[in-house]
């Protein structure tokens, strides 16, 4: 790589910090251009993230593409690391950000100030998050995020989402502080923020100091969990995301998947067999978490009255499962459990728009619009004349699309859901060595059945309320940018089935380049100084 | 030196946390500033405790040995910053909460009696 190229590292975190700040300056006036921006730059980090993918996924060995900040030597430079698996997040964080901005040009767009920008901050949060190698440096990033997305929460405004998102915020704002504790109590045995020097300096701290290290790492964890959701620290999560408005809920369902990458790179990186004493620190409780977290969701999804409550309650579910496929800490199942996260999330991102579609024909949010219109004028009378397909294809296209959630939601045949399940679970049942099934693999089995069979159940009944039994409710006025997303996410969700052997290729690869955390330290802190990265400043 | 220093920690993060679980909206805000203020204090100790040290020995230049560790420093000013920042926000959302509920209790409607 020469010239530009070394500068794709920093891209994903550049552009959509210039489109948001861009944005910001043409107030509440020239929606058409900052629409245009948005979907832009959200495409443009689409292509920066496949050409990131491709990268890394054609050098045979999965080196680490390390981008120094300012061209320090890298022990004391903050890094951008793009490997693997940051760079398949990109790819997961884009396309659903494409989906949803796409989905709110229709109307959501117009319910409240700057949210094009406030879109575009948080994007640039979540890929610093994926991106960066320092410790610190993901406490700015997931501060950035975390405020942006306090703003996408009250989006639309209205007591409900109000109410929700002080929770929401108080929460979080708790929960940053507990970051801020984790981190220095680690900065404070080890004398390091840089997450792959950290991993190479853990094997040498004095035992007296081994505790305070372990605290902190369970302090910051706790953090982290929060966001992923994990029980007991979810009862936050239902509420705020059945709140928020569509294109931000379907954006926030990546939200916990943040937390969840986090801890995977972080407790492999720092915990793992190369950790000595420490090593596999807290498994257990990634483990026990995750399944609780399953429970939890998956009772939820069955007691939900509602249809953004039982999409809420989905993301437990999925959130767990990824936790607790975690905490069994074997190569095959972290595969599996990264191909059910791209799968699951692509699937909640489509639910949470094609919820709203369905719940149309009631139009609870039809006095918020109003009053929103009212306030910010509604300068864009023309959209109303291409409003609406032919009226029961309509209900068709819908109905069709909630199966196909529901089907990989569920984990049945024939979309990913189910080829993300059974990699999981063929990897769980038959170990690496010849240690036979543990029990913890049996008792992951029994609960990701159970949850599919109440996720199953959950939806259909739900299903059959929504496009059954009200004969006396009015079609939804459906535009074709809004179920287009939704037929994109599952499209391609069917894409990640019948390309399911590649696909898998890359998640084992990834998989066994973070259970051997070796490379990526050495990449990162051989990085050579000099030839690149000459020019851009931490932001 | 440290054990008033810890003293101070606990009594405000102890605060902090105690107000966080009250009720009333302004009693969390303040319980929020209460715990960033003890964990601001919290990273500087982390960068252990020195009384004396100079910022710039006037012999000794060029030797880091004889400096406060300057990391923690730049830590808790960023944190500083996005705290302020975050619960600038939270005080908004604070008062659109009270405006259209109509009540300061953190549940948006006053307990039943």
């Amino acid at each position: 790589m020469s010239g530009i190229a070394d500068h794709l590292v920093i891209a994903p975190i550049v552009l959509p910090l210039v489109a948001g700040a861009v944005m910001l300056l043409f107030g509440e006036r020239g929606r058409t251009a900052k629409a245009a921006i948005n979907v832009g730059s959200t495409l443009g980090l689409v292509a920066i993230a496949v050409a990131l993918l491709t990268s890394t996924a054609a050098s045979s060995d999965g080196a680490a593409a390390t981008y120094r900040l300012g061209d320090w030597p890298v022990p004391f430079a903050i890094v951008l690391v793009a490997d693997r698996l940051s760079a398949l997040m990109l790819l997961l964080t884009s396309l659903l950000a494409a989906a949803a901005v796409v989905f709110s040009l229709a109307r959501w767009h117009r319910a409240g100030a700057h949210f094009h920008s406030l879109f575009q901050f948080l994007l640039m949060g979540l890929n610093g998050a994926f991106l960066t190698g320092d410790l610190f440096n993901l406490f700015v990033f997931f501060e950035l995020m975390l405020a942006a997305s306090y703003g996408l929460a009250l989006h639309g405004s209205g007591p409900v989402r109000v109410r929700a998102g002080l929770h929401y915020i108080v929460v979080n704002l708790a929960a940053s502080l507990l970051f801020l504790v984790g981190v220095s109590l680690i900065y404070g045995v080890s004398g390091t923020l840089n997450m792959a020097d950290l991993a190479a300096r853990i094997p040498g701290i004095a035992p007296q100091s081994r505790g305070l290290l372990e605290a902190g790492a369970a302090v910051l964890a706790t953090a982290f969990l929060l966001k992923a959701g994990m029980w007991p620290l979810c009862f936050w999560l239902p509420t705020t995301y059945a709140a928020a408005s569509p294109p931000v809920a379907a954006v926030f369902a990546i939200m916990t998947k943040v937390g969840a990458y986090i801890v995977l790179r972080l407790w492999l990186l720092l915990f793992g067999e190369a950790a000595g004493a420490s090593a596999h620190f807290g498994g257990d409780v990634l483990l026990l978490g995750g399944l609780a977290t399953v429970a939890f969701g998956a009772i939820g999804t069955l007691a939900s009255q509602d249809l953004p409550r039982l999409a809420a309650h989905s993301v437990l579910v999925s959130s767990g499962t990824v936790l607790a496929a975690m905490g069994m800490g074997e190569t095959g199942v972290t595969a599996g459990a990264l191909f059910y996260m791209v799968s699951s999330t692509l699937a909640l991102g489509a639910l949470f728009l094609l919820v709203e579609l369905v719940e149309r024909g009631r139009e609870p949010g039809a006095d918020v619009l109003a009053v929103t219109r009212e306030a910010y004028g509604d300068d864009d009378l023309e959209d109303e004349e291409e409003v609406g397909l032919a009226i029961p294809a309509t209900m068709g296209m819908l109905g069709l699309a909630f199966i196909g959630c529901a089907l990989v939601i569920a984990g049945l045949p024939p979309l990913s859901g189910f080829v993300a399940k059974f990699a999981l679970l063929t990897a769980a049942l038959n170990p690496a060595g010849s240690a036979g099934v543990s029990t913890a693999s049996w008792a992951l089995l029994a609960i990701l059945i159970v949850s599919g069979l109440a996720a199953v159940v959950a939806m259909t009944r739900a299903g059959m309320r929504s496009f059954w039994a009200s004969p006396d409710r009015a079609v939804p006025r459906v535009r074709l940018i809004e179920m287009g997303p939704v037929a994109i996410l599952l499209i391609l969700c069917a894409l990640q089935t019948i390309q399911a052997g590649p696909v898998m290729r890359y998640m084992h690869a990834t998989a066994q380049s973070l259970h051997t955390p070796q490379s990526y330290v050495r990449d990162v802190l051989q990085a050579e100084p000099g030839a690149e990265a000459r020019r851009a400043g931490p932001t | 030196m440290e054990a008033i220093v810890a003293l101070g920690i606990g009594a405000l993060a102890g605060s902090g946390v105690w107000l966080i679980l009250r009720p009333r909206t302004f009693q969390v805000i303040i319980g929020l500033s209460l715990l960033s203020y003890a964990i601001n204090l919290f990273i500087i100790v982390m960068g252990r405790l020195r009384t004396g040290a100079p910022i710039l020995a006037s012999r000794a230049a060029g030797d880091p040995s004889q400096y406060a560790d300057p990391l923690p420093q730049a830590l808790v000013l960023t944190a500083i910053v996005i705290s302020f920042a975050t619960t600038a926000l939270f005080l908004v959302v604070l008062l659109a909460s009270r405006g259209l509920t109509g009540t300061d209790h953190v549940d948006g409607r006053e307990p039943e009696p």
